[in-house]
């Protein structure tokens, strides 16, 4: 009943995937935060990589090496350097603690596989788990955004949901055609651009990345 | 060749004033090359009619007569703001809230947010759509927080958050309906073009079909301001400048809910009108009842007409959700009518806070007496949103209206019930500001009321008579979403 | 296979656990001595501690109770009855039917019960600390465990620990995200329940940090000893249930001798392998303060339920 070799190994991708998201959800300090996102974008590169060479669709490699320069090493630099220039080193706050975080965490994971149960009986057996891991990564990184008080791991969050999407794309559909991939992945970094350009606006005027500072417009 | 050129145009004036908008006639420059693209879209149209619908450039593009008016209508509004944001921005500079460089990055940020809006219209490709759409979040991100001041970096900061996670919903929606396809179409970048999905609609997989949907609907629907993802949407542009206020309400809004309706059309040849109507009917009717409540609550003038841009979307999904032709026609007759007052409306509230000095409604007062052109611009593009008659926007409400009373009774009073509260509180509100005796002063530079007015007299026109090529184009339109 | 040998093989298991946990003990010491650039104590410094411990006095409070007296010998059996019943050399024992996990759970369960019972009993200060700390632990511990169990029970069909065993250790070498997950989860349950950095520190002298410590700090002579023996066996338990489920090639048939060296073989080498990456992860890790334990704990429990899902979903 042993799927074959590359199904299970797209399969503990997909699991370390996972994983990674809830690590994120409970991590307090933001290098660790950055560091757990370029390993993401490594894990998502691998899962790829290897459905590339099972179904031999070669723009997946392309698609795999652009997530490995975008996600893995450019996207972290720029966040570290971020980091650098703003003297972000705290230890996060959340707005509920990580117990209970993680068990909402938990319920949501439950509910994507719930939802994804009938598409993945579409799917290949490739790739038959990965629509519910992805719909979960996505989900609890939206978790994560919510939950944070800081800014840059609201950012994080978003990225990580980035992941998320792009795992669905790679794995249940052998990747989307390449001319759009290159358009969402320059959207991304577009989008990782302004939020620097942003971050410094925000420090300069308020002092401080906290975004409780930023809950002033409440009217209604 | 016409659609290249309606996008060429933007583009290259985003590249051109990237480089000299700072300068003295940097406004002047934005105008003229919005002025271009309506010329090409006219021409465009011109095309169309005569032609019937065009695929362009190897199927990528694809214009029928639902987008080829709302490419009309993206590049009218965008030229006439550029007529307004003229004299605005210069008195904005005046008053110290603007610097030579801020006014370049906005030049070149509005060129840009109007490619990518009528590159999300004409697109053919539901990936490229997509691309458009997070492009138009991105380029005006940095606009609303123009203005650097606390309340607007934390009105960029949200617009920023929820955009981008209702976009990144609509990609996994995107990736869904790819999914879907790719069983029925194969691999590769056909199936991604929506003409395609059109053709097999009836083919595609039920169940990732309504869960696309969902997303696709989420996601967009953040964008349109959809009740309960709308939270972005009054800061945003009570924040912003005015000129980003008018293209947000009266273009971008529209421009997500088309993307809404395409969808919508590929979902209904696999499921059928229930699921997609229920929903949007259902979105609809939430945001225009919350909407009319909270309206009544604001004190600041232009988070009050976000508001009602978020009442109207809401009754234009609903339109579009019930369905069928009449109200599909009055669902598209709205979206122009709306958009062309909404933008008169921020034309004016724009003049009137710069002469107040204030956004805040108590403050304001006697604007008929200090500026008889602002203040009659605000009574008439306001008598034309409350829907009263002979103005458009009372054409298209009644013909919702009825259809909703014909088809789904129970709807009706809620829809009364809202829009008469959104009645009271605007009217009560505007009444005060622009009677009785005034508190301001006049502009220095004379206000650009040639867009208001303009904009008044083609809704005004358009709720008198309706002309016949217009009646048969919109019905075309109505028929395509069906 | 008749079951005369059988029995033999289950009476020389439980012999052979009883006897070899200190020795697990010693090694664990020695190996993070090695890590801490600090000179080893000898492997058998626990026997000899042992020894030493049975010929001293009892000296016990007052106002000690009857249960006070009972628990060590109560907490010795729970251990030794755990470990007797996981397959440790050989799965098909007469006593498997009754090594049921969810049994197996309620064995560590009654300990921990007698262990805070009796430190509360004298009536001090540390003692009711060390017993409020546990129960928090052992609390969050036990559905974590559960869960980590369960993932196991459920891709081999039976909760009894001998049908696991026999499932996975025959079947292909396979790639299984849950059980990693699950590994992962016993991991961090085995640190908590054991005593072990980074929710306690076993050679800390510092009562105010002690959980496990405190519960024991009445104890003398040979009460001492049998409450040191059962910790002993207890670590030596979870690491063979740890063994059992994830690693468990190697393992013996009931009653087949050939085998026997083989077992032994294995055993010996995944457990030596095991007290020094337990001695690793002690040297690299901190201490965790009290108020974190949950959040370590439910990470282990939301690991187990991950695997339990991982399972379905790439099953089913």
């Amino acid at each position: 009943m042993d799927a074959p070799f590359s199904t299970q190994l797209v399969n503990v991708l997909a699991a370390l995937l996972l994983l990674i998201a809830f690590a994120m959800l409970s991590q307090r300090r933001v290098l660790t935060l950055i560091k757990l996102f370029a390993w993401q974008g490594a894990v998502l590169t691998a899962s790829t990589v290897v459905v590339a060479w099972t179904t031999g669709y070669t723009d997946l490699y392309i698609s795999a090496g652009i997530t490995l320069s975008l996600k893995v090493i450019l996207i972290p630099w720029l966040l570290h350097r971020l980091i650098d220039r703003l003297f972000i080193r705290w230890d996060i706050e959340t707005l509920i603690n990580i117990p209970t975080t993680m068990l909402i965490g938990i319920g949501l994971v439950i509910f994507s596989f719930a939802l994804a149960t009938p598409i993945s009986q579409m799917a290949s057996t490739l790739t038959r788990s990965t629509v519910g891991i992805a719909l979960a990564t996505v989900l609890l990184s939206f978790l994560m955004m919510i939950v944070r008080r800081k800014a840059v791991p609201q950012v994080i969050g978003f990225l990580a949901m980035e992941n998320g999407v792009f795992f669905a794309a790679t794995t249940a559909t052998f990747g989307m055609p390449l001319v759009w991939e290159l358009g969402v992945a320059l959207d991304v970094l577009v989008a990782t651009l302004i939020f620097g350009i942003f971050f410094f606006h925000i420090r300069e005027q308020f002092e401080s990345l906290d975004i409780r500072h930023m809950e002033k417009l409440r009217q209604d | 060749m016409e659609v290249a050129i309606v996008l060429g145009l933007p583009l290259s004036g985003a590249i051109l004033l990237a480089l000299v908008g700072q300068r003295a006639w940097a406004p002047e420059l934005n105008a003229t090359m919005s002025f271009a693209t309506f010329f090409a879209a006219i021409l465009l149209t011109a095309r169309v009619i005569a032609d019937g619908p065009i695929l362009a450039l190897n199927e990528q593009f694809f214009v029928d007569p639902f987008n080829v008016f709302l490419v009309a209508l993206t590049a009218f509004v965008g030229f006439t703001t550029a007529l307004f944001s003229r004299p605005y921005m210069r008195a904005e500079q005046d008053r110290g809230r603007l610097n030579a460089a801020r006014l370049r990055l906005y030049h070149s940020m509005y060129q840009l947010f109007m490619f990518t809006m009528l590159l999300c219209l004409l697109s053919n490709n539901v990936g490229a759509m997509w691309v458009a759409m997070e492009g138009a979040t991105l380029s005006t991100v940095l606009l609303v927080s123009l203005y650097r001041t606390p309340a607007s970096l934390e009105a960029a900061w949200k617009y920023f958050i929820l955009c981008s996670v209702g976009i990144a919903q609509a990609l996994f929606g995107t990736i869904l309906l790819y999914f879907a396809a790719e069983k029925v179409l194969g691999a590769g970048g056909g199936a991604l073009l929506w003409t395609h999905l059109h053709a097999v609609r009836s083919q595609l997989e039920p169940t990732v079909l309504s869960l696309a949907f969902v997303f696709l609907l989420v996601g967009y629907g953040t964008k349109v301001g959809l009740v309960p993802l709308h939270n972005w949407l009054p800061d945003a542009h009570a924040e912003g400048p005015t000129p980003i206020s008018a293209v947000l309400s009266g273009l971008l809004l529209n421009v997500a809910l088309y993307s809404v309706v395409r969808s919508k059309v590929l979902v209904d040849g696999a499921l059928g009108h229930g699921f997609s109507g229920g929903l949007m009917m259902g979105f609809g009717l939430l945001s225009v009842v919350v909407a009319a409540f909270f309206l009544s609550r604001q004190r600041d003038v232009k988070r009050m007409f976000a508001y009602s841009s978020i009442e109207h979307m809401g009754i234009m999904t609903f339109a579009f959700g019930m369905g069928g032709a009449v109200a599909a026609f009055a669902g598209l007759l709205h979206m122009t009518v709306h958009s062309l007052t909404k933008s008169a409306i921020f034309f004016t509230v724009g003049h009137a806070s710069q002469v107040a000095g204030t956004q805040d409604m108590a403050s304001i007062r006697g604007l008929v007496q200090a500026s008889p052109t602002i203040g009659w611009g605000l009574v008439l593009g306001t008598l034309a949103i409350l829907g009263l008659p002979p103005f458009g926007v009372f054409t298209s409400e009644f013909m919702v209206l009825t259809t909703a009373m014909h088809e789904h009774s129970w709807a009706t009073p809620f829809l009364l019930v809202a829009l008469g509260v959104a009645f009271a509180s605007i009217f009560g509100k505007v009444q005060p500001m622009v009677f009785g005796e005034s508190s301001v002063e006049p502009l220095k530079r004379g206000p650009a009321l040639v867009p208001v007015f303009t904009h008044l007299a083609i809704v005004l026109a358009l709720g008198l008579y309706i002309p016949p090529y217009l009646v048969g184009w919109y019905r075309q339109a109505a028929a395509l979403i069906g | 296979m008749s079951h005369v040998p059988a029995v033999a093989f289950q009476i020389l298991q439980s012999v052979f656990v009883v006897l070899a946990a200190p020795l697990l003990v010693g090694w664990v010491n020695q190996c993070r001595a090695w890590l801490q650039n600090r000179s080893a104590p000898s492997i058998l410094l626990p026997y000899w501690t042992l020894a030493k411990l049975f010929h001293k006095d009892v000296v016990i409070a007052r106002g000690a109770s009857p249960l006070f007296r009972a628990t060590p010998y109560i907490l010795f059996g729970c251990m030794w009855l755990a470990a007797g019943i996981v397959p440790v050399l050989a799965t098909g024992l007469p006593f498997a039917p009754a090594a049921d996990i969810i049994a197996l759970v309620g064995v560590f369960a009654l300990a921990r019960v007698f262990s805070a019972l009796a430190a509360m009993d004298i009536g001090t200060s540390f003692g009711g600390l060390g017993a409020r700390r546990e129960m928090l632990i052992g609390f969050l511990a036990e559905p974590a465990m559960l869960m980590t169990l369960f993932t196991a029970a459920f891709i081999s069909g039976s909760t009894q620990l001998t049908t696991i065993v026999d499932t996975l250790g025959h079947r292909q070498f396979a790639l299984h995200p849950s059980l990693a997950f699950a590994a992962v989860a016993f991991l961090m349950v085995l640190l908590a329940e054991n005593a072990r950095i980074p929710i306690d520190n076993p050679t800390t002298h510092l009562e105010l940090t002690m959980v496990h410590e405190a519960m024991i700090l009445e104890y003398s002579a040979r009460h001492l000893a049998l409450i040191e023996w059962a910790v002993a066996i207890k670590l030596f338990a979870y690491m063979t249930i740890g063994i059992a489920l994830f690693v468990p090639w190697g393992i013996a048939e009931g009653g087949d001798w050939h085998a026997l060296p083989l077992a032994v073989g294995a055993l010996v080498a995944k457990l030596a392998l095991a007290g020094a990456g337990l001695a690793l992860i002690e040297t690299l890790l901190a201490k965790l303060r009290l108020f974190l334990a949950p959040e370590f704990l439910s990470t282990a429990f939301l690991l187990g339920v991950l695997g339990m899902l991982t399972h379905f979903l790439v099953r089913g």
